[in-house]
C-alpha cells in the first residue's frame, strides 16, 4: 500500500511538472510549482517509512518550511516588480 | 489491535493517494487558472492529511510521530496561506476569471438549444 501511495505521488508530480511547463501565465506555473513541493514532503516521509530510516522525516519537515519560504519569496517578488512597473508607467504618463 | 491499525492505515493511504490523484487531474483538466487553484487547494490539504495520518497509524508511539504531527500542522498551516497569497497577487494583476455566472448561463444556453 505504501508502494501504491508513492506511485500515485508519483503520478501527481508529474502532471504537476507538466502543468508548470505547459502553464499559460505565471500564476498556474507558480500554483504548479507549491503543488510539486507539497508532494515533494509527502513523497520522502512515505520513503522514510519504506526504506525504515527515521531521520528522512527530518528532510520532510525541512521541505516544508523550504517550500513555503520560498514559494512567499517569489510571490513577493512578483508583486514588487508589478508595483514598480506600475509606478514606472504612471511616470511615463505624467 | 495491530491488525485493525494496519487496515484503517491502508484506508487512510488509499484515500489519500485518491484525494492527491484528484488534485493531479484537476490541476490539468480545469480550463480557468481559479478554479485550478480550486481543485488544487481543496483536495491538497485533503490528501495531505490522509497520507500522513495513515503514516501515523503504522509508525507507533515514538519521536516520528511528533515529526509527523508537526509536519502535518505545518501544512495545514501554509497551504491556505500561500492559496490565499497566490489568489491575491493574481486578483491584483487583474486575471479574470473565465467561469463566471454569465458565462455558465451563455453555455447552459447553447447546451439547451442544441438538445
Amino acid at each position: 500500500m505504501l508502494l501504491a501511495s508513492v506511485l500515485a505521488i508519483f503520478i501527481i508530480m508529474f502532471l504537476a511538472l507538466l502543468r508548470a511547463f505547459l502553464g499559460p501565465g505565471l500564476y498556474d506555473r507558480i500554483l504548479a510549482v507549491n503543488l510539486f513541493g507539497t508532494k515533494t514532503v509527502l513523497f520522502i516521509a512515505v520513503l522514510g517509512f519504506i526504506s525504515g530510516h527515521g531521520y528522512f522525516l527530518d528532510i520532510a519537515l525541512l521541505y516544508a518550511l523550504l517550500n513555503f519560504v520560498s514559494i512567499v519569496g517569489v510571490l513577493r517578488f512578483v508583486e514588487y516588480q508589478q508595483q514598480s512597473q506600475s509606478k514606472a508607467t504612471e511616470k511615463e504618463e505624467l | 489491535m495491530t491488525d485493525l491499525l494496519t487496515i484503517l492505515s491502508f484506508i487512510c493511504l488509499l484515500l489519500g493517494s485518491l484525494c492527491n490523484l484528484l488534485a493531479g487531474i484537476g490541476l490539468f483538466r480545469f480550463p480557468d487558472f481559479y478554479s485550478r487553484m480550486h481543485a488544487t487547494g481543496i483536495t491538497d490539504s485533503l490528501g495531505t492529511g490522509f497520507i500522513l495520518v495513515g503514516l501515523m497509524l503504522q509508525s507507533g508511539w515514538d519521536t516520528s510521530l511528533t515529526k509527523l504531527i508537526l509536519i502535518l500542522v505545518f501544512i495545514l498551516l501554509t497551504g491556505p496561506t500561500i492559496t490565499y497569497s497566490l489568489a491575491n497577487a493574481a486578483k491584483q494583476h487583474g486575471l479574470t476569471a473565465k467561469l463566471t455566472e454569465e458565462a455558465a448561463e451563455k453555455s447552459g444556453g447553447e447546451a439547451s438549444s442544441n438538445h
